[in-house]
């Protein structure tokens, strides 16, 4: 498998991973049903407000799911970012990957690598990691 | 029996009820509804309890209300209501 996204959404990600910093940032892109197209950009708050965890709001993961359900869409990526650990899932993030569907993208703007950023994507299905090639578009 | 509890199931538990988004059981609370999908659908209770509570990271609605501000798993239910299964998106 391979995620296929914008460079626009990448630096949505970046920017919002920025601007909430220290505190982990969050979101979901979505996509038409069954298509694993990344198309819509949908920045989540991060209920937890921490820099070690992040936890979308129960309500907003319920309005989340409706908005989908009606406009025939689906989670096509999972996003958040980590601010002092590379960008592979943690053993947190693996425990409650709850999406088998779902690219799980990271990035780090950890310091030591900084003014480089990464940004990687992963399968999480029944607590195995895959990472995957990322393929960006203009 | 009547059934006319609608729950809705998530992706991950679907492999539990032959992949069916929406499923019917009975029940006159929370708990007693998971009991009972747990006999139609063997095996998706314990996905959602732990140690006989909730999981923390699968979120339960009922109509739209988080159960955990209607009393947790004694949040009574009737014919007619909705309950919503969700897990959590949460890591670290």
């Amino acid at each position: 498998m391979t995620l296929k996204i914008s460079q626009a959404h990448i630096d949505a990600i970046f920017e919002q991973s920025r601007l909430e910093y220290p505190d982990e940032a969050c979101g979901v892109i979505l996509g038409s049903l069954g298509k694993d197209h990344a198309f819509r950009l949908k920045p989540m708050i991060n209920a937890a407000h921490s820099p070690t965890f992040y936890e979308f709001d129960p309500k907003d993961l319920l309005s989340l799911y409706r908005e989908i359900d009606d406009n025939d869409e689906e989670i096509v990526v999972i996003y958040h970012s980590h601010t002092e650990t590379e960008a592979y899932p943690s053993r947190t993030d693996i425990a409650y990957a709850g999406e088998p569907g779902a690219h799980y993208v990271l990035v780090s703007t950890r310091e030591e690598i900084a003014p480089a950023t990464e940004f990687r994507s992963y399968r999480i299905i029944d607590g195995v990691v895959t990472e995957e090639e990322v393929s960006i578009s203009e | 029996m009547t059934t006319a509890i609608e729950v809705r199931i998530p992706t991950i538990l679907r492999p539990f009820t032959k992949e069916q988004k929406v499923v019917a059981a009975s029940g006159e609370t929370l708990s007693a509804v998971i009991a009972d999908l747990d006999v139609q659908y063997p095996g998706i209770g314990e996905r959602l309890l732990e140690n006989g509570a909730l999981r923390r990271f699968i979120n339960l609605y009922v109509n739209d209300e988080d159960v955990r501000f209607l009393g947790g798993l004694e949040a009574p239910v009737k014919n007619g209501d909705s309950i919503t299964i969700l897990p959590a998106v949460a890591g670290g």
